[in-house]
């Protein structure tokens, strides 16, 4: 019989530890079973639910873009018990990976259009795989200019730095990062994300912004895209939420008639605004 | 399929025959309650009201094995549970609880995701209704598109016509159980039919059809200030209640094997929505009550097009401070 709660065995293949207090770290994994493959076809902004066996399952962003192939890659944040169960874990380690879940980021709608990436802290996990995407050879030329913002607390807070130095040297994007307060050894911008967002001050037109950030940041960076002409439908977020099942039944992660398992996580502000703010 | 007849004497002779292929539960009286237990020749049935429990509990289990696993942390081994394969005849099924199937199947067998361990169960088990001539003082099922002598969900539909049962077979898998049985007559028939309006005109109603409208615009409304205050949180509502389908998934662990298991759980729990992060998008007694009115009378009809509730009452019945369903949908329809 088959049995849509059995997840696919993964093993861990590198850790990659993100931040200085050793409480962000990447997960890279590979399918025991590469056939698996043929049902875990994903698009940037989709989930999956990652088991330790014994511990338990939880949502977690799919932070690799499919153009990335043969593994994929969570970074997570160590907060519960699976994923203190996971932080705890080595290189080798088997775990269980059922998926992908979710809606993904309107890509087509992109198409033709301008980005604008704004994240803040470990937001820049979901936005990753699209941005990976958007960057990648094959897909670049079908978006327009790319201009992402990235801030976290402090240059320790900072997640994906391998990456972000690949990001600061390529000519076709604008990258801007900054911290809320920097130390001793930090030579780059300090301030706020959404008051950088104001200094950057992109252009609402042909335009789509994608933000994912703590609620504070989303919060202004909404009101300061709004007070730079963005409309509604033009800005794109993703959300979490308490979750189980991951696919509709458990029912502990809707926001009024909206499942953020299955009719997310990604919301237009549009549809947001629409929702009861109960999230 | 035309209707047939079956002499109340004989219907032990007829558990009988289905229990010569099948396991055949019915209601009897066990620990001064009503519930379902395993029929066997002499068993005394107790059909004078509707099961305490749910009919859900029969293919959505309280607490449930969702797989198996033995191994460590380099290697694991995951294994289906075994399901109990066992044909099963569900013999008194009130119209309301048959209703309740058909209103979880939307959830369980969407085609999208489809729950194999709901499915497996619903599969091998055959549905046999008890249409109800007289309804509790807690019944309202034609308040929510519900009917006492209602067929939605059954392959059977008994009626009591007095010396004898009315029966009407409703699928192949019903036909199958009862087909052998005489033709009734128009008569009979026509005697059914008329207990099936005494039934209905023995229930009082209310304005429930309005609701899923209504409330789409009442999510801010004051009425949620009030509705919430006696509530305890016990959630034995939604324990009792045939359409409820919230769980919690959990593993149940030794050091090298366990189970990933699901347990019935509710959004009347206040870490029913906590995060990891300390966060909490319902902490409040009143939007834990709000969300279980809009669940069932907004939220469910916007998704699957039908109220989630089924008029049965139990609810009404268990509450332990008395919030009556049937006086919040009375409460909401009055609001202009």
């Amino acid at each position: 019989m088959s049995n849509l709660y059995i997840p696919h065995k993964a093993r861990i293949k590198e850790i990659i530890t993100e931040t200085a207090a050793n409480d962000v770290k990447t997960f890279r994994v590979v399918f025991e079973d590469e056939s698996v493959w043929d049902s875990f076809q994903y698009r940037p902004g989709q989930f999956a639910e990652l088991s330790v066996f014994g511990v338990g399952e939880a949502p977690i962003s799919i932070t690799s873009s499919p153009t990335q192939k043969g593994y994929l890659e969570f970074s997570i944040k160590k907060a519960g018990e699976v994923t203190t169960a996971l932080h705890y874990s080595a290189p080798g380690e088997l775990i269980g990976v059922r998926g992908p879940y979710g809606n993904h980021f309107p890509v087509e709608i992109m198409e033709g259009k301008h980005l604008v990436f704004i994240a803040g802290g470990i937001g820049l996990a979901p936005l990753r795989s699209l941005i990976t995407y958007v960057l990648d050879d094959e897909h670049r030329g079908k978006f327009r200019d790319v201009t992402i913002i990235y801030g976290a607390r402090s240059p320790g807070d900072l997640v994906f730095k391998w990456e972000l130095e690949k990001w600061e040297k390529r000519e076709d994007i604008r990258f801007y990062l900054t911290v809320d307060r920097g130390d001793e050894t930090w030579t780059g911008r300090e301030g706020f994300v959404p008051a950088v967002l104001m200094e950057v001050g992109p252009s609402p037109e042909n335009t789509i912004a994608i933000t994912c950030g703590p609620p504070i940041m989303i919060k202004f960076v909404l009101q300061n895209l709004e007070k730079l002409g963005f409309s509604p439908s033009q800005i794109v977020t993703t959300l979490e939420m308490r979750m189980k099942c991951g696919v509709g039944k458990c029912g502990r992660c809707n926001i009024g008639p909206r499942y953020v398992c299955k009719d997310g996580p990604v919301f237009t502000y549009e549809q947001l605004r629409q929702m009861p703010q109960e999230y | 399929m035309a209707v047939k007849i079956l002499q109340k004497k004989d219907l032990p002779c007829l558990l009988g025959k289905w229990s010569q292929s099948a396991r055949v539960l019915a209601p009897a009286r066990q620990d001064e309650m009503t519930n379902l237990a395993p029929w066997e020749p002499g068993a005394e049935l107790d059909l004078g009201r509707n099961t305490w429990k749910p009919l859900k509990e029969l293919f959505f289990p309280r607490s449930e094995r969702m797989f198996a696993y033995t191994g460590d942390r380099m290697n694991a081994e995951l294994s289906p549970i075994d399901q109990d394969h066992e044909q099963t005849v569900v013999f008194g099924v009130r119209p309301c609880d048959a209703r309740s199937l058909a209103l979880l199947d939307r959830v369980f067998l969407d085609e999208r995701f489809t729950d194999d361990l709901y499915k497996a169960k619903r599969e091998r088990t055959v549905l046999v209704g008890l249409g109800c001539n007289k309804p509790l003082r807690s019944c309202f099922c034609t308040s929510v598109a519900g009917d006492p002598h209602g067929t939605e969900g059954l392959d059977v539909l008994f009626v009591d016509t007095g010396d004898e049962y009315a029966v009407y077979p409703l699928t192949g898998r019903g036909e199958a159980l009862v087909g052998e049985l005489p033709e009734g007559s128009g008569e009979v028939e026509a005697r059914a039919s008329a207990l099936a309006d005494l039934a209905r005109d023995m229930m009082p109603r209310y304005p429930a059809e309005v609701l899923p409208d209504k409330l789409t615009h009442m999510f801010e409304h004051e009425i949620w200030d009030r509705i919430h205050e006696k509530c305890l949180g016990c959630a034995a509502c939604a324990y009792l209640c045939p359409t409820c389908h919230c769980f919690d998934v959990t593993d149940e662990a030794k050091t090298t094997e366990g189970h990933r298991v699901r347990n019935w759980d509710s959004c009347m729990f206040p870490l029913f929505t906590l995060h990891t992060s300390g966060h909490n998008p319902r902490t409040s007694g009143k939007q834990r009550m709000r969300q279980r009115i809009m669940h069932k009378f907004n939220y469910f009809p916007v998704n699957s097009g039908a109220i989630a509730c089924v008029g049965c009452g139990r609810c009404v019945e268990v509450c332990p401070v008395n919030t009556d369903i049937r006086e919040v949908i009375s409460e909401i329809g009055e609001v202009k």
